[in-house]
């Protein structure tokens, strides 16, 4: 298995606070690997950093040996790690299928004067673009919602069209941040199903989640943080008996963490 | 179907524009008209222009800058360099572009009420500049600017030198017209294809449009750009009519009002700028009987329009399309 992406001792600090602190792992092509932890343990600023929306302070990221880190966002889309939002993030004002077409950006071959003028290129990109868009959302249930504007989506819907927009770029790796959050249980059932939908399309999946059942359910390997250090990594069985890990989870309900 | 019916409006719109209005206005009278009509073309295209800025998210009441600027490029090019008008005009917008991306690139990467202060700041930072800059000529400004010459291509007069016009106006109307309608035209097609999506992209969530691998940074230079192109087109437009440019020509006064234009039209839709600016413009004229109240009652009735239409007027179109 190649390693797609190596997180090399990352520190961030935010003036005297250290938000992540000499993390290091590596994300192996075509798996699931979920980010854990305690709220605060830095899962979002790890995230921030890998997509290159945080330099950090010390230590960096590399994909496919290269580094990424310091790079602009936009540049580490093009290379393929795409990160999606917490929350939801779309684009509110335009339609389903709008905002998976734009998506597509990345992949267009001709230049924003080609595309004002019309010609050849640029129209045989909007074709394939409205092709892909229509096969990503089909892919993803939203088929009945397609002409829908989207903030008018309801919540499972909307997370659904945030992992499309994530897949319309073509991404290698796709960065999921809480993918389940504020769920319910039929709701994760089927968010977990489509998570590894997108992983059979041969996209290697990184995901930051709290919700454990699901990330025990779903992840081939989870690495766990608390105040910003790395305590664990390793298998789903063996996070689940790792005592520094049921330590940092003490106090919680058992229920809760998933064990 | 649609597209005939587009086709059909702006044939309706051009005949209007370039045969029914000069024929009104000579039917009754009312010369003057030519001179306020051009005035809302020529103004309109600078409101175009905010409402590229608006389209990207970015609230603009900076473009009394550009107009100015455009104003002094074109004049000055005519003035002591004998260059003929009709080539300065779109200098007189390139140069604004140009200088737009070199203030942009910094200013652009601030949002909201931060930006629209900066914005806000540099119609006054211009109109200083052209008090103190020796090739203004300071307050005195610049006048006695001489009327745009002809084009003829092969001998075949395309504009008839305006010098030798009995009465320029029709044709600085017509002139101006044409080239409102060029400028919308052009706008219409950059919203309608990719590049308007992404402007609207923009507009809606920069995070995740420059997730997706949109260069938001490079996006928003282009956009200014052409919204100051815009500004600078009206600006030397303008100052040929009125054959003049002082330093309080395009005053912090007319940038507000460029985005007023834009409110009152409607921002979601690219004629917004050119109803906006026609309705505000006439309102303010048709208001001056009222005399003292004047302000008063325009200001109250433009506070009102926003509080119920909130999207501007042509919202009111796009909700009787959805009902029939």
């Amino acid at each position: 298995m190649t390693e797609l992406l190596q997180i090399k001792a990352v520190t961030k600090r935010f003036g005297g606070l250290v938000a992540v602190n000499n993390v290091s792992f590596a994300v192996r092509e075509r798996e699931i690997l979920s980010v854990i932890g305690p709220n605060g343990a830095g899962k979002s600023t790890l995230f921030k950093l890998i997509s290159s929306f945080l330099n950090p302070t010390s230590g960096e990221v590399l994909f496919r040996g290269e580094r990424i880190s310091g790079l602009a966002p936009h540049i580490v889309a093009r290379k393929g790690v795409v990160r999606t939002f917490q929350e939801t993030t779309i684009f509110k004002g335009m339609t389903v299928r709008d905002n998976v077409i734009i998506a597509h950006h990345l992949r267009s071959n001709a230049s924003l004067a080609g595309f004002y003028l019309g010609t050849n290129t640029a129209r045989r990109d909007e074709d394939e673009f409205g092709r892909s868009a229509d096969e990503i959302i089909d892919f993803l249930d939203l088929g009945a919602q397609r002409h829908e504007i989207a903030s008018t989506l309801p919540h499972g819907h909307l997370r659904a069209l945030g992992i499309a927009i994530g897949l319309a770029t073509n991404p290698t790796v796709l960065l999921l941040d809480e993918p389940f959050a504020g769920m319910n249980h039929d709701e994760t059932v089927r968010a977990v199903e489509m998570v590894r939908g997108v992983r059979k399309r041969g996209v290697t999946v990184l995901l930051v989640e709290h919700d454990m059942p699901a990330v025990m359910n779903i992840s081939d390997r989870i690495v766990v943080l608390n105040f910003g250090v790395k305590i664990a990594e390793g298998t789903p069985k063996e996070i689940q008996e790792n005592e520094k890990v049921i330590e940092a989870y003490l106090g919680a309900e058992d229920e809760t963490i998933g064990f | 179907m649609k597209r005939t019916r587009n086709i059909l409006a702006v044939a309706v719109f051009l005949l209007v524009v370039l045969v029914g209005v000069p024929w009104l206005i000579e039917a009754t009278g009312r010369l003057d008209l030519y001179y306020t009509l051009t005035s809302v073309a020529l103004l309109s295209i600078a409101s175009a222009g905010v409402w590229v800025t608006f389209y990207i998210g970015r609230i603009n009441i900076g473009q009394g800058a550009f107009a100015l600027m455009g104003g002094y490029v074109s004049a000055i090019l005519v003035v002591q360099y004998g260059v003929s008008f009709w080539l300065t005009l779109p200098l007189a917008g390139l140069f604004c572009a140009a200088a737009s991306v070199l203030i942009g690139l910094p200013i652009l990467r601030l949002r909201g009420v931060y930006f629209a202060m900066v914005t806000l700041v540099l119609t006054e930072v211009a109109r200083l500049l052209a008090l103190a800059l020796p090739i203004t000529n300071g307050a005195k400004g610049m006048v006695s600017i001489p009327l745009p010459g002809g084009i003829s291509i092969f001998g075949l007069t395309i504009l008839p030198d305006f010098a030798t016009l009995a009465n320029p106006r029709p044709a600085f109307y017509l002139v101006s017209v044409v080239l409102m309608v060029l400028c919308f035209a052009a706008l219409y097609r950059l919203v309608h294809s990719r590049i308007g999506k992404l402007c609207q992209s923009l507009q809606q969530n920069e995070e995740l449009a420059s997730s997706i691998g949109v260069n938001i940074a490079y996006l928003r230079v282009i956009a200014y750009a052409i919204s100051s192109f815009l500004g600078g087109l009206g600006g030397a437009m303008f100052v040929a009519i009125s054959q003049s440019i002082y330093p309080s020509s395009f005053t912090v006064t007319d940038s507000v009002n460029f985005m007023l234009n834009c409110f009152l039209g409607g921002l979601g839709h690219v004629f917004g700028p050119m109803i906006g600016t026609f309705v505000l413009y006439f309102g303010w004229d048709f208001l001056f009987e009222t005399g003292e109240f004047q302000l008063l009652i325009f200001s109250s009735v433009l506070i009102a329009l926003m509080l119920f239409l909130p999207n501007g007027l042509l919202s009111l179109r796009l909700f009787g399309k959805k009902q029939g």
